[in-house]
C-alpha cells in the first residue's frame, strides 16, 4: 500500500521527531510512504479565523499535492479534521472531494485501514496521560464523548497506547474538556486559553503522571508553553513516537 | 461603537483568581449533574432528537401555531398583541400598564425583557419594577445585567451578596449563608408582591393548543408575580410557540436536566386565563426573530430553549464570565444570536471560542452550535468585520503558505522559521503567545530536511532570500 504523508507546518518546524516518528512506524507497519515535496499547510489557520478567500491558494496547493494518492495520512486530528469536513475555500473538484475523503488522522488509519493489532517493537514502562483533541472526538470520532454519556465506550488512540507493553494509561478529571488552544483563539484570547491550558495540566499532574501523550501536537505545542512557563516536569510525546519504539 | 471586546472583559474576570475559580467549580457542576441525569434516561439521544424535530416542525409552520395560539388564548378571555419589536413590546406594556394606573410592578426572569430593556423604558416612565427571581433580584440591586440565562448571579459568590445585601437592605455582612440571604431576600421582597398593582412574567413555552403560556421554576416567584396581583402580563418570544401538551412533555424532560441536572423544578405552571375579576395580556414578540428564520444558515438557534447547557459547557464562558460577552445572551447560544441583532457590535464574538464541539452535543434541541460559531466566521471575513492587523496577517499567510518556495524559505531560515506558525501567533504587535506561555524552539532540523537528508539523497538548497518579502511584511507590521 503506498501513501502520501502530511506533516503540518508546525510539525516540521518544531516537532520534525514526530514527522519522522509516523513515517518510520508506517514503514514498520508495510507501508510504502510519499513524502510531496511541495507540501506547507492545510489552510486552516486561515480558513478557521474567517478568512475564506485568503485560504483558497493554499487548500488548492493541498490538493493538488494529494490528489494522485489512495491515502493521506497526518499525525494531527485538527489539520484533518479540516481537510476532511471544513475543505470548502477550494475549488469544489472531485480532487477535492477525493482528498476529504482519502484523508486519516494517523490513529484512525492504524485502527481502521490497517487495523493493527501489536506494536512487538515498542516498550515504554511509564505512566502517562493521553490527550484527545477535541477535533478527534468531536470532530473525528475517534472516541466517544462525555456529552452523550449514553454511547459505549471506545478510544481509538487509546487502543493503540494500550498495546505498547508496559504503558500505564492514568485517568485524570475532565478529560475531554477542551485544552484552550484553539488555533489562533491561542492568542486573540490568550488569557482565556492559558488559564484553559493550566487547568488542563493542573488535572493532568493530579495524576501523578509526568508524561503526556497525544496525537494532536497543536494542543501539546500549547500545553508544554504553559507547563514551561510554570517550570513544570511534564514530558509531552507524540503518540506516534511512543508507538514507533523510539522513545523510552 | 465599537465591537464588544470578550477578550479584553474576560482578562479582567480571570485576574480576579476567587471569582474565575468559583465560577468555572459552580458551572462545571452544573454540566456534571446534567451528565448524570442524561445518563438516567436511556433514550435521552432519541429525546434531543424529537426535540429538535418538534421545534423544525414548529417553525417550519411557524404562522398556523402563532394563529392556532392566540385563537385559543382569546377563547380563554386573554388579550393577545403583537409587537414587531422591543420598542413596540414595551409601548404596549406601557399602554396597558398606563390604562390601570399601575405604578408598581412584578416581574419573574424573563430573557425577553431583557432584549427588550423593558425595565428600564418602564422605570424612565414612572413605573417602578421589581424582580422577583432571587438572581435576579441580585442582579437588579446591583445594576448588572444577567451572567446567566438560567442563574442570572452565578458570577456572585455568597460573600458578595452578603456585603451586597449589607449595602442595600442593612443585614449582616459577616453572614454568607445562602439560607440567611434567602431569607432575607425573602422578606424584602414579599411585601412587593403582595403590594403589587399588576405581575409580569416571560414564557418557557407557548402551548397552542390550550393557548397556555408555560413558565418551569424553582421559587415559585413567576406564580406569586402572575397570581397575586389581579393584571397579569406575559411576554413570549413568537419561537416559544409549540403545538400541543404531548410536545410539552418532551421538553419538560429535557429542559431542567440539561440546566442543572434536576429531574424536574418545583413549579411547571400553566397561565391560561385570568384570574376572576382580572385580567391577563400575551404579548408576541418578534424583535429579529422572523428574519432570522429566513436566514438558511442560522435560522436552526431559534430551537433554543434557554436551558444554559451550552454556557455551562464552554471552557471559555466558564473562565470569562457571563458579563464578558456585553450582550443579552451570553456564551455559545449568545456569539451565534447576538450578529444577527448587530453585526459590528458583536463582530468579535465568534472568537471567543475554541470551536470544541461541546455546546452542540449538549444541546437538547441539537443546535449545531459550533457549526454556526464557524460561519459567523466566515460572514466576518466576507463581510470585512476583520481588524486591519487580523487582515494584514492573513493576507501574509496566504500569500506564503501557498507558495512552497517561499514557505520553505521561511520555514528554514533559522530563526525566523518562526515566521509562519508564531506568524499567526503574534501578528497582533504584542506578543500574545508568549505572554503566559513559552514560545516553541524551531528544531534545528525541520523534517523537510530530515527528509531530504536521509530519504532523498540530495538536500534541497534554499531559495533566494529575495523569497522573504513575504515573511518580512509581517515583521514591519509589528515593529
Amino acid at each position: 500500500m503506498r501513501v502520501a504523508l502530511m506533516v503540518p507546518c508546525y510539525v516540521d518546524m518544531f516537532y520534525p521527531e514526530a514527522g519522522v516518528a509516523t513515517l518510520e512506524l508506517l514503514e514498520k507497519l508495510g507501508v510504502e510512504v510519499d513524502y510531496p515535496f511541495d507540501q506547507t499547510c492545510c489552510g486552516q489557520p486561515m480558513a478557521n479565523s474567517g478568512a475564506v478567500k485568503q485560504a483558497r491558494a493554499t487548500e488548492e496547493l493541498f490538493v493538488r499535492n494529494f490528489a494522485a494518492y489512495e491515502h493521506v495520512v497526518a499525525p494531527s486530528g485538527s489539520c484533518v479534521h479540516h481537510i476532511r469536513n471544513k475543505f470548502t475555500a477550494a475549488a469544489d473538484t472531485a480532487e477535492r472531494r477525493h482528498v476529504s475523503a482519502h484523508v486519516w488522522d494517523l490513529p484512525e488509519f492504524l485502527c481502521d485501514v490497517l487495523k493493527v493489532e501489536a506494536f512487538p517493537w515498542a516498550e515504554f514502562p511509564h505512566e502517562v496521560t493521553l490527550h484527545v483533541s477535541c477535533s478527534a472526538i468531536r470532530g473525528l470520532f475517534e472516541q466517544s464523548m462525555s456529552e452523550r454519556p449514553n454511547d459505549p465506550w471506545f478510544s481509538k488512540p487509546r487502543s493503540l497506547l494500550e498495546k505498547v507493553k508496559g504503558v500505564e494509561i492514568v485517568d485524570f478529571d475532565r478529560p475531554d474538556e477542551c485544552c484552550g488552544f484553539g488555533g489562533t483563539f491561542a492568542v486573540t484570547e490568550e488569557a482565556v486559553s492559558a488559564a484553559m491550558g493550566n487547568d488542563k495540566l493542573e488535572r493532568m499532574g493530579a495524576s501523578g503522571a509526568r508524561y503526556v501523550v497525544s496525537a494532536d501536537l497543536s494542543c501539546l505545542m500549547h500545553l508544554q508553553g504553559c507547563a514551561h512557563r510554570n517550570r513544570e516536569e511534564f514530558q509531552f510525546l507524540h503518540l506516534a513516537e511512543v508507538l514507533n519504539g523510539k522513545v523510552q | 461603537m465599537k465591537p464588544i471586546d470578550q477578550a479584553r472583559n474576560a482578562l479582567a474576570f480571570l485576574e480576579d483568581d476567587t471569582h474565575e475559580h468559583a465560577f468555572d467549580q459552580l458551572i462545571w457542576g452544573l454540566r456534571e449533574r446534567r451528565d448524570a441525569a442524561a445518563r438516567e434516561v436511556p433514550e435521552w439521544e432519541q429525546l434531543r432528537t424529537l426535540a429538535s424535530e418538534i421545534k423544525e416542525h414548529t417553525l417550519s409552520n411557524l404562522a398556523r401555531y402563532l394563529e392556532l395560539f392566540e385563537a385559543r388564548a382569546k377563547r380563554n378571555g386573554v388579550q393577545v398583541h403583537w409587537a414587531r419589536d422591543a420598542h413596540e413590546h414595551n409601548q404596549i406594556v406601557y399602554d396597558i400598564l398606563s390604562s390601570h394606573n399601575v405604578e408598581w410592578l412584578v416581574k419573574s426572569k424573563s430573557m425577553l425583557t431583557e432584549e427588550c430593556d423593558t425595565r428600564a423604558f418602564l422605570g424612565q416612565r414612572g413605573i417602578e419594577v421589581a424582580e422577583t427571581d432571587l438572581g435576579e433580584r441580585i442582579q437588579q440591586l446591583d445594576d448588572e445585567p444577567p451572567s446567566h440565562i438560567v442563574g442570572p448571579a452565578f458570577q456572585k459568590t455568597p460573600q458578595d451578596v452578603a456585603d451586597l445585601f449589607h449595602r442595600v437592605y442593612g443585614s449582616d455582612p459577616n453572614r454568607p449563608d445562602p439560607v440567611y440571604l434567602a431569607q432575607v431576600m425573602r422578606e424584602q421582597t414579599r411585601p412587593l408582591i403582595l403590594d403589587a398593582q399588576a405581575g409580569m412574567t416571560g414564557a418557557n413555552f407557548a402551548v397552542a393548543e390550550t393557548g397556555a403560556v408555560v413558565t418551569v421554576t424553582n421559587e415559585g416567584n413567576a406564580d406569586l408575580s402572575a397570581n397575586v396581583p389581579k393584571l397579569l402580563i406575559c411576554s413570549v418570544g413568537i419561537e416559544k410557540v409549540i403545538p400541543g401538551v404531548e410536545q410539552l412533555a418532551v421538553f419538560i424532560r429535557l429542559l431542567t436536566r440539561s440546566a442543572t441536572g434536576e429531574r424536574i423544578t418545583q413549579y411547571t405552571s400553566h397561565f391560561a386565563a385570568p384570574r376572576m375579576g382580572g385580567e391577563m395580556h400575551i404579548v408576541l414578540v418578534d424583535n429579529g426573530r422572523s428574519q432570522r428564520l429566513a436566514d438558511e444558515r442560522f435560522w436552526p438557534s431559534l430551537k433554543c430553549i434557554r436551558c444554559g447547557a451550552c454556557m455551562n459547557t464552554c471552557p471559555v464562558y466558564r473562565r470569562s464570565g457571563g458579563l464578558s460577552y456585553g450582550s443579552t445572551y451570553m456564551g455559545p447560544i449568545g456569539i451565534i444570536t447576538m450578529p444577527s441583532v448587530d453585526i459590528h457590535r458583536h463582530s468579535e464574538l465568534p472568537y471567543a471560542s475554541t470551536i470544541n464541539g461541546s455546546c452542540s452535543n449538549v444541546c437538547p434541541v441539537q443546535i449545531n452550535i459550533h457549526e454556526q460559531i464557524y460561519e459567523w466566521r466566515e460572514v466576518m471575513g466576507a463581510k470585512g468585520e476583520f481588524s486591519a492587523t487580523k487582515k494584514a496577517a492573513m493576507k501574509v499567510a496566504d500569500k506564503l503558505l501557498s507558495n512552497p518556495r517561499a514557505y520553505r524559505v521561511a520555514a528554514e531560515a533559522g530563526g525566523s522559521a518562526l515566521g509562519v506558525l508564531p506568524r499567526f501567533a503574534i501578528y497582533n504587535r504584542l506578543n500574545a503567545w508568549g505572554r503566559r506561555r513559552e514560545i516553541p524552539s524551531p528544531a534545528e532540523e525541520t523534517f523537510h530536511q530530515w527528509y531530504a537528508r536521509n530519504r532523498t539523497g540530495a538536500a534541497q538548497p534554499p531559495e533566494t532570500p529575495a523569497e522573504t518579502t513575504e515573511a518580512k511584511a509581517v515583521d514591519d507590521e509589528r515593529a
